[in-house]
């Protein structure tokens, strides 16, 4: 199993046109994909890569002729919030916001909509979610062939605020034998759709999932929760935790944002320092190097390293 | 993006919240001025983008207008924390019956606007909130909904405020509510919100933070009510020549992105590293293993050849780069044989050899075969996925400061 995404999952692209998009569903689609329309206003009638583009997320939903699953959002960061919202009040139940520099009110604007209506977002500023060999919904991998080489099925969830690290992370599991349930680029900014602990639940209750590898930067307090989460919810699942960024609590560069938007120290809960600290204390293993990952998994699995 | 106090108490003034009559000048005889028309004794604050304002001096009471001269004179002339201000802030010298707390600051983890209120004005909230938690009182807000007046009434109450008070409290609350949201602040606050000895209340001083996405939709504000020009950025400190110079050569030309910063780095190890927090990880790494960071980077979304080159030459310029490392994680979008490219140019073209030159190359992912082809026709280190992102950050290393102990 996996979850959120199975091998019957079927979503859109709103932005389908733009550059980037037809690259992501290009790679979607040899992934194995089902991307079963596109959307961007005034282009309705043409084709990306035989996906056809409609102008409204109902004509396309009207064109596969039942309930779509899920949407890929890449439009500029102004029409951001409209698209997501159209999508949402279509019956659209999983979102993943690839476009940056949304600003936070919008951000929060369309989760308290997605709450009101059963939605989950992923993002904004993330690469998506994949599944290994069964569904990749967004860029996270690149092409086709890529995503095969860095990700193989396996027992462990990962769950990432960069894009990039979510692959590397992934990969370095792949090379060591363990392999991937579910992987999600859970997005940068300082409020995003689903945060570690609000996936939690869905890691659980999945069967192949064993263990959990998280990345995480300073800023916000994300891992404060988690924490919280594991604590109160006695959690069958291990976790390997890597965090980014330990050069940030020097104080010179108090203040400064490295990385991504949310990646900004601005009180002492924000540091490294004090991240590790909690997620310690909540039984969770955080490793110093990138490149003990797979061994610190395979400890908590209680498999030979 | 922050704005100085004169600002943030005319943003409070536009949303109906009653304010002093104060003046914001530029010279000592505009402040003289200023202290004459609001007559009787005056305070004279200078307008700076830093805290500890009191501390440094630049916060001074006058009794006349020739005194209220001779402080905007000294204080115009006085630099705090590096910053030298805008101009002061002359207003009058309130009598505060007491002082309270207003503010509004956005709660990532509910995703909502979270509303602060205490009866304990003037000093840190934080340290309220720490050792009188009773005396603060809390509320989210709805994003979708519109604000209403009882909310504010709520967490006034809370904190036991009650009588004319609570009254006159709710409506600059839910106002500075309001604001927050609909002028996209990452933070609002009146600290302290006077209630003075004719029972009215004032913001005696506002502190505004907007967020930088969404300035361009705050135009109205910004520069027609603020008249803030379009350059008036406020970086919270000014950008090295490497800083400027790399985001320039980002802004010339569309394709891809790269950023540089060097602000608090001065190593020997020069860093053409990416993307996000491929770089976070790998400064991390050089630094844990003993290396000396001349700079941190980013490389991202597929940069063309010159833009690679740009930021590889940038970096060996800067003073003490003995070597750079060429490192990022797994790509998938940016091409590795383009950044190839780009940093063997910026070495020739700098009359460097790049096999001594690059430390190492570790850039695995898409158009490998190709950039660790061109790679080899140089003589250049490089490594795939199967060397980690720390083993990589630590043969750099070592090739400047010989094998770690």
């Amino acid at each position: 199993m996996s979850i959120l995404l199975n091998k019957e999952t079927t979503f859109i692209v709103q932005g389908i046109t733009g550059r980037e998009a037809v690259n992501l569903t290009r790679e979607c689609l040899d992934y194995g994909s089902k991307v079963v329309g596109g959307v961007t206003p005034g282009r309705k009638g043409r084709e990306v890569h035989g996906v056809p583009v409609f102008d409204t997320v109902a004509q396309a939903v009207a064109h596969h002729g039942g309930p779509v699953d899920g949407s890929v959002v890449t439009v500029p960061p102004a029409f951001t919030k409209d698209a997501v919202l159209e999508a949402i009040e279509n019956g659209i139940e999983l979102i993943v916001i690839v476009t940056e520099r949304v600003p936070r009110r919008d951000v929060a604007q369309m989760v308290e909509l997605a709450n009101l209506r059963g939605a989950r977002i992923i993002g904004p500023n993330c690469l998506g979610l994949i599944v290994p060999e069964v569904c990749k919904m967004g860029g996270i991998g690149g092409p086709a062939k890529d995503a095969a080489k860095a990700y193989a099925p396996g027992p462990v969830g990962v769950m990432s605020r960069s894009g990039g690290m979510t692959t590397e992370i992934s990969s370095s599991l792949t090379q060591a034998g363990l392999g991937v349930s579910t992987a999600i680029s859970i997005g940068g900014d300082a409020i995003i759709g689903s945060a570690y602990a609000e996936l939690m639940p869905y890691f659980e209750a999945d069967e192949q999932t064993q263990a959990i590898v998280i990345y995480t930067e300073p800023g916000g307090r994300m891992e404060a929760q988690l924490s919280e989460w594991v604590k109160e919810n006695d959690s069958r699942l291990p976790i390997v935790a890597f965090m980014a960024g330990k050069f940030m609590d020097d104080e010179e560069m108090k203040g400064m944002s490295f990385g991504h938007a949310g990646t900004i120290v601005e009180g002492k809960e924000d540091t490294a320092t004090e991240k590790i600290a909690r997620l310690e204390a909540a039984g969770i293993r955080v490793v110093e190097r990138i490149d003990q990952i797979p061994d610190a998994v395979k400890e908590k699995l209680g498999v030979a390293a | 993006m922050r704005f100085y106090e004169y600002e943030a108490r005319k943003i409070v003034e536009l949303a109906g919240i009653p304010v002093t009559k104060y003046g914001f000048c530029t010279s000592a005889e505009e402040a003289r001025r200023a202290a004459e028309e609001i007559g009787g004794p005056v305070v004279i604050k200078s307008q700076v983008l830093s805290g500890g304002r009191m501390k440094a001096g630049g916060v001074k009471f006058a009794d006349t207008p020739e005194e209220a001269a001779e402080h905007a004179e000294a204080i115009l002339r006085l630099e705090i924390n590096g910053h030298m201000p805008r101009g002061v802030l002359v207003d009058p010298k309130a009598e505060v019956k007491q002082e309270y707390y207003a503010g509004v600051v956005w709660d990532g983890t509910a995703k909502r606007p979270l509303m602060l209120f205490s009866d304990m004005g003037g000093i840190d909230i934080e340290e309220v909130a720490e050792q009188h938690p009773d005396h603060v009182g809390r509320g989210h807000l709805s994003n979708l909904l519109p604000i209403a007046d009882f909310e504010a009434k709520q967490a006034i109450a809370a904190t036991g405020v009650t009588g004319s008070q609570l009254n006159r409290a709710t409506p600059i609350l839910a106002r500075l509510a309001r604001l927050f949201r609909d002028h996209d602040m990452t933070l609002a606050e009146i600290n302290p919100l006077a209630e003075l000895t004719d029972g009215s209340f004032v913001a005696l001083d506002a502190h505004m933070e907007m967020e930088n996405e969404a300035v361009g939709r705050q135009k109205v504000l910004l520069r027609k009510q603020l008249e803030i020009a379009e350059d008036d950025t406020r970086e919270t400190y000014e950008p090295s020549e490497f800083e400027r110079n790399v985001a320039a050569i980002d802004a010339a030309d569309h394709r891809g992105v790269i950023q540089g910063k060097d602000h608090g780095f001065e190593g020997n190890l020069g860093l053409v590293i990416g993307a996000g927090g491929g770089s976070l990880t790998l400064t991390d790494a050089v630094r844990s293993q003993g290396g000396k960071p001349a700079n941190y980077s980013e490389i991202g979304g597929n940069p063309s050849v010159a833009k690679a080159c740009g930021l590889a030459k940038e970096v060996l310029e800067k003073d003490g780069v003995e070597k750079i490392a060429v490192m990022m994680s797994i790509v998938s979008n940016t091409r590795v044989d383009i950044v190839a490219r780009g940093v063997i140019k910026a070495c020739l073209e700098l009359g460097k050899d790049p096999a001594e030159t690059i430390a190492i190359f570790r850039i695995p992912g898409a158009w490998e075969e190709e950039g660790f082809k061109i790679l080899d026709g140089y003589g250049v280190e490089y490594c795939d996925r199967s060397v980690s992102m720390w083993e990589a950050a630590g043969r750099a290393v070592s090739k400047i400061q010989g094998a770690p102990a």
